[in-house]
């Protein structure tokens, strides 16, 4: 059964002291740079388009088209930003892959930078992972040393400088204009479009922006060719990736598979749901996606299959909850996170979560009526697609989805005059088997 | 709120679009929003505002786009504020778009659930484009029941602007005025979500002096002004358009009156000028004109038996006509002051009373240092001139400002100059050191200690880094008056350069006045007063046999031959002596003389020494013209009827008809059609000749040079009784270089004050480090006591410093 797991990025976790640049180099680590160094800058970024390499952010955005995007010809600089941003709920993957091997995701910012010609290239780190944080640093501490990074590297003619930035806590730095923003060291909210980034991004220079993984792949591509790479995956989702389960799950964790894989295969890797209990709903790309049923187990996990399904792959971070789990009272929770992380440019976001956490929180104590559903729907449908930046259309994804699978369970509520469910149920400190 | 896109003759440069089944062409990049408004569709909005860059932070202007132009549909709605057209766009609004219109009632709605409703009780409220807007684009009944966000009632900004959090839609409009167009980016957005709002920093207090502005334009209640805050409702008011007063730039405004009392001025839209900004002094400088020294009826003295004094008595009109009259022949030859304050048909009038019915060209209106090389410059290059608007400085390649500090004292002037600079065009300012206006400008300074203006002037002809040429345009202030030769330069550079060149003076009625002839040397239109046949053209227009020849005196000399007996009798009007070069000579003089008759609105001490004080009209009370330093003409009508409120012209008639030399108007329209009939002189203009350097007091060892000129908020008189606006002046401070500061204070760390010490008195000021040229000290001409020239020194004069501890 573990054959259907393609350990890439995470098959060097195991190895002691995984995150040294020693252990790195032993396991063949930055031969893939030296190869890159030798090839034009134009035939990193065919093999990249060729590779059918999708980003990893969520959007799925063809990471070889977007660097194509750069105008070679404006005299500006060139950068490379690299959004390591993780703050979705759920979402748990670029952490841990900066955790246990910062080295990957270094030697692939370089081979991406010299890819689109880039002599600075930027971190952007969610603030509150320290750990993480230092681990990044020493990392591109240890590249200088050993002349990975910084002038001439390896004689190649190429300079590039690397800096680690950490945010200072806001989940909207996540939408890469906002995060340009704060990187500039400004207010972090998004910026209007166009310009694109591609054009004018990082001080109003031409920008790559890419996600933690989708940089991290970019060694393997390059090492193994972009046709390895696309004898995975499924024919518009190509590779591998990381698939974070969470949740009423046996075995929580980082399972790298090819796309494509299923819920249900996964579940079996990772020994099954908690024991005793069933799947009752799940989330396929963190809160921000609209979240699925047991009726969904075999949806192949790619971005096709997953949209088929009335969803979006997003970030792979699949949340499980099992039936003891209340469907209004997690939906709360998302909303009341989507409302403290508002960053209260537009309004729809702004006001508009602030309205949807008080008339879920209603619904959630048993109060109200049948109506307030539809008032929901509405509110969620004046915020989808009429805010600012895709975060606002986020916040909506969980409440239009749990009313369209789960409608009878809020009318439960209504008719207990409360939440039908028992809260300690689900969770780890009454019951056993739950891990999450 | 809305401005129409630039017209253009060629329609191979439009794009058309179709908006709700109307095809429409427009200038390329026009926003969809402006468009619209073409058709006389109003899309919702509130974050939009046509000066200012498109944000699409509010979302109220949601529009459907089923074809972009390229065959395409865009997804979702799209903000028509951040969209420009392109061509076969289609476009479908609430009017025609069933998606579009809920999608405004949307946003309407979620807007009014943290918003307080206090409409009742809230200053915007009849005048609220959220109010309006929701009910012409929201629901009708609301369907949030929650909790709405609370803050603690207002906070101050600054002493002026006050914010109401709750009220506060966040749609940016007054942080991106103050970072785009004012530069004063005191007030940003802080927190997220629902509890964002605009905020200052603790040290950092909203200071800048076209704050008022983003008062104007929010769109809620939100910030309210400590002047105007709880005064009235807007649907009680009456709105009259006017010309600010207060410098020579012209901009329009609009008086919102109730009762015969304003309160309060708004800034107008008029896009050659002043667009739809003006300073905090054009806004809130208006309650001198209320204050309780506002004379109401003129008074006469009545001599003391056996030669005192005596006491000034109320008087009737005909009375003090007839009494002003006779003492004025009386005192045998008389002279006439007048200040750049009255519109351009009181100066007129003035010129034409001195003219014909005291027989003098003894008038002078520069109630300020001044010199026969500024007259001749004002009669040979300034009168009938025209040569630079403001849109000609938004094109100009380079901008060179002499004696001139736009911020301080032409504030319109400066906006204008600070837009130019976000484009090509660069500004290069002759001053002691870089202020914080040339800075905002992205500006360079050219180190010029006073007296050394010329010399600047003369190198910037070969200066590479300025590149002066054709394309670019010379501003010299009336300061330049003050410097030697400055003002021959500045027309030598303009010759050689091919840059244009033109006059700004710092009061509204100063360009006016010399169209008006308020000088010994000129005539109204321009007609040199030395010209015989100037003389005769005059004389034939005004229906009289001649017009005097003798050379006329400035106001110096007035001054002089006032002290020495020469001149008996004055007439005097809106000059204040702490202005002049010499108050105490200014002064003397005043009492020195036989007779004064004096016109004024308040009991000045001027007035209170006079022999007849003859109140004259507020330009709230009268119509008139102010002339822009570009030459424009700004009309204004009355907004008030007020008959016993007499404008100059009226009562200088009264007093030449009791003298029997009839000026042959009474109203300002009469004078309006006389000037018009009269036309510009079309003969020859009098040359520049630049007279002897005059002699300059030599300064003492180790004195410094003072450079000096009044900052936007100061003591004028015109801003008395506005109390919150004058606690936004910036601080009295004295600046000097920082081998004069170490000099002063050597290792002292932490506030230094300093006692400066010049030939008329001393002050002791807080004193700032600039980069400046070595023996030069900056003092601010009107913030302390009466001022430099009355409180420290002579124009060209020095002062020692000492530091205070």
């Amino acid at each position: 059964m573990t054959d259907m797991l393609t350990p890439v990025l995470t098959d060097n976790w195991d190895q002691d002291r995984a995150w040294t640049l020693a252990a790195y180099e032993q396991q063949g680590g930055y031969a893939a740079l030296k190869k890159a160094l030798t090839m034009a800058p134009d035939d990193i970024i065919t093999a990249v388009k060729d590779s059918g390499l999708r980003g990893r952010g969520g959007a799925g955005f063809p990471t070889g088209m977007k660097w194509g995007f750069i105008p070679q010809d404006n005299p500006k600089p060139k950068y490379l930003v690299v959004n390591a941003d993780e703050s979705e709920p759920g979402t748990c993957k670029d952490i841990p892959l900066m955790m246990a091997s910062p080295h990957t995701l270094v030697e692939g910012v370089i081979i991406s930078s010299f890819a689109i010609r880039a002599n600075h290239a930027f971190i952007y780190v969610r603030g509150e992972v320290l750990h993480v944080i230092r681990r990044l640093q020493r990392a591109v501490q240890e590249a200088y040393l050993a002349g990975h990074l910084g002038k001439n590297i390896h004689g190649s003619g190429y300079d590039l400088d690397v800096v680690v930035h950490a945010g200072a806590g806001a989940y909207i730095c996540g939408e890469e204009t906002a995060l340009l923003e704060g990187l500039e060291g400004r207010r972090g909210q998004p910026r209007l479009r166009p310009p694109f980034p591609a054009v004018a991004g990082l001080y109003a220079s031409p920008t790559v922006i890419n996600n933690v993984e989708s940089i991290a792949s970019v060694p393997s591509i390059i090492e193994h060719g972009a046709d390895w790479f696309s004898s995975m995956g499924t024919e518009k989702s190509k590779g591998y990736g990381i698939f974070s389960l969470s949740g009423h799950i046996t075995k929580p964790g980082q399972y790298e598979a090819p796309l494509g894989i299923t819920l249900r295969q996964l579940i079996d890797l990772a020994g099954g749901m908690r024991e005793g209990h069933e799947l009752k709903f799940w989330t396929p790309g963190g809160s921000s996606t609209p979240l699925l049923t047991n009726e969904h187990l075999d949806v192949p996990l790619d971005f096709e299959g997953v949209g088929a399904a009335g969803s979006m792959l997003g970030t792979r971070a699949l949340q499980l909850f099992d039936e003891t789990t209340c469907v209004v009272r997690a939906v709360l929770r998302w909303t009341e996170f989507y409302k403290h992380e508002s960053c209260g440019k537009c309004t729809p976001c702004r006001e508009g979560t602030w309205w949807l956490v008080q008339t879920l929180a209603k619904l959630e104590q048993g109060q109200g009526t049948e109506n307030d559903l539809d008032l929901l729907l509405d509110q969620c449908d004046n915020i989808l697609g009429r805010s600012f930046c895709a975060l606002g259309d986020g916040a909506t994804s969980p409440i239009s989805s749990s009313i369209k699978y789960f409608r009878e369970e809020y009318l439960a509520h209504l008719r207990h005059g409360g939440c039908p469910f028992d809260p300690n149920a689900s969770t780890t400190f009454v019951t056993t088997g739950a891990t999450a | 709120m809305s401005t129409t896109p630039e017209k253009t003759n060629k329609a191979a440069d439009l794009v058309t679009v179709t908006i709700d089944g109307i095809q429409v062409s427009v200038p390329p990049n026009t926003l969809v929003i402006r468009a619209a408004e073409q058709i006389g569709v109003q899309v919702p909005r509130f974050c939009d505002h046509p000066l200012l860059a498109p944000v699409g932070a509010c979302r109220q202007c949601l529009v459907e786009v089923p074809d972009a132009g390229n065959g395409r549909p865009m997804p979702k709605p799209q903000a028509s504020c951040t969209i420009p057209v392109a061509e076969g766009m289609v476009v479908e609004t609430q009017v025609t778009s069933k998606v579009a219109d809920k999608a405004q009632q949307g946003q309407m709605e979620f807007l009014l659930i943290n918003h307080p409703l206090d409409c009742p009780v809230c200053d915007k409220g009849g005048e609220c484009p959220l109010q309006n807007q929701a009910m012409s684009n929201g629901r009708g009944e609301t369907r949030f029941e929650g909790v709405k966000r609370t803050f603690p009632k207002p906070i101050n900004l600054s002493p002026q602007v006050l914010l109401d959090r709750e009220r506060c839609i966040v749609c940016q409009r007054c942080t991106r005025f103050s970072d785009e167009i004012a530069g004063d980016p005191f007030i940003a957005l802080i927190e997220r979500g629902a509890m964002q709002q605009i905020g200052i920093a603790d040290d950092a207090p909203f200071l800048s002096y076209f704050s008022g502005n983003t008062i104007q334009i929010c769109p809620v209640g939100a910030l309210t002004s400590a002047e105007y805050r709880f005064r009235s409702r807007p649907f009680d008011l009456v709105s009259t358009p006017g010309v600010a007063e207060h410098d020579s730039c012209g901009a329009a405004i609009r008086v919102d009156h109730r009762r015969g009392k304003v309160m309060r001025r708004l800034a107008g839209n008029d896009p050659e000028v002043n667009e739809e900004w003006i300073s905090d002094k054009d806004r809130f400088a208006f309650h001198y004109a209320r204050q309780d020294d506002r004379i109401t009826h003129p008074m006469i003295r009545d001599r003391a038996e056996g030669g005192g004094k005596g006491e000034l008595r109320p008087a009737s009109w005909p009375e003090a006509f007839a009494v002003a009259a006779r003492g004025l022949q009386a005192a045998g030859a008389s002279a006439v002051l007048t200040g750049g304050r009255v519109t351009a048909e009181d100066a007129y009038a003035y010129s034409k009373f001195a003219r014909v019915a005291l027989a003098t060209n003894d008038i002078d209106f520069r109630a300020r240092p001044h010199s026969a090389e500024e007259a001749d410059f004002l009669a040979s290059v300034v009168a009938l001139s025209g040569d630079v608007s403001y849109a000609d400085l938004e094109t100009a390649s380079v901008v060179v400002l002499a004696g001139l500090e736009p911020e301080d004292e032409a504030a319109t002037i400066f906006l204008r100059l600070r837009k130019a600079s976000k484009g090509r065009t660069k500004i290069v300012a002759l001053a002691p050191y870089a202020t914080r206006g040339l800075l905002k400008m992205n500006g360079r300074v050219v180190p010029t200690a006073p007296g050394a203006e010329a010399e600047a002037l003369k190198a910037l002809a070969d200066d590479g880094l300025t590149a002066l040429d054709a394309g670019g345009v010379i501003l010299v202030g009336e300061r330049l008056a003050q410097s030697h030769g400055a003002l021959t330069a500045a027309v030598e550079l303009a010759r050689t350069t091919g840059a244009r060149l033109a006059w700004v003076p710092r009061r509204a009625g100063d360009r006016g006045a010399v169209e008006a002839g308020c000088l010994p040397t000129l005539l109204p239109g321009g007609r040199p007063a030395a010209d015989a046949s100037a003389r005769v053209d005059a004389a034939t227009a005004w229906g009289v046999d001649h017009l005097p020849d003798k050379a006329g005196r400035d106001g110096d000399a007035i001054v002089a031959a006032l002290l020495k007996g020469d001149l008996g009798g004055l007439v005097i009007g809106g000059v204040d002596p702490d202005d002049t070069s010499d108050p105490d000579a200014t002064r003397a003089a005043i009492e020195a003389a036989q007779f004064v008759v004096s016109l004024e609105q308040r009991l000045t001490d001027v007035a209170a020494s006079a022999d007849v004080v003859l109140p004259v009209a507020p330009v709230a009370d009268k119509a008139g013209t102010f002339v822009t330093w570009e030459g424009r003409p700004r009309p204004f009508e009355a907004v008030f009827v007020n008959p016993g409120s007499l404008p100059d012209l009226r009562i200088l008639a009264g007093i030449a008809d009791e003298l029997g030399v009839p000026l042959g108007f009474r109203t300002v329209h009469e004078v309006r059609a006389e000037m018009e009939s009269m036309g510009p002189w079309d003969g020859a203009r009098p040359a520049l000749t630049l007279g002897k350097e005059p002699k300059r007091t030599k300064p003492k060892a180790g004195a410094l040079a003072v450079s000096s000129w009044k900052m936007l908020l100061d003591g004028g008189s015109m801003q008395d009784g506005d109390v919150h606006l004058a606690a936004t002046a910036r601080p009295a401070v004295a600046r000097v270089n920082q081998a004069a500061y170490d000099a002063l204070f050597g290792m002292h760390e932490g506030p230094a004050e300093a006692v400066l010490t010049g030939d008329r008195g001393s002050v002791t000021l807080p004193v700032e480090v600039a980069e400046m040229p070595d023996g030069v000290v900056w003092v601010p001409a009107n913030s302390f006591g009466r001022g430099v020239l009355a409180d420290l020194a002579s124009p060209d004069g020095s002062v020692t410093l000492k530091g205070a501890k």
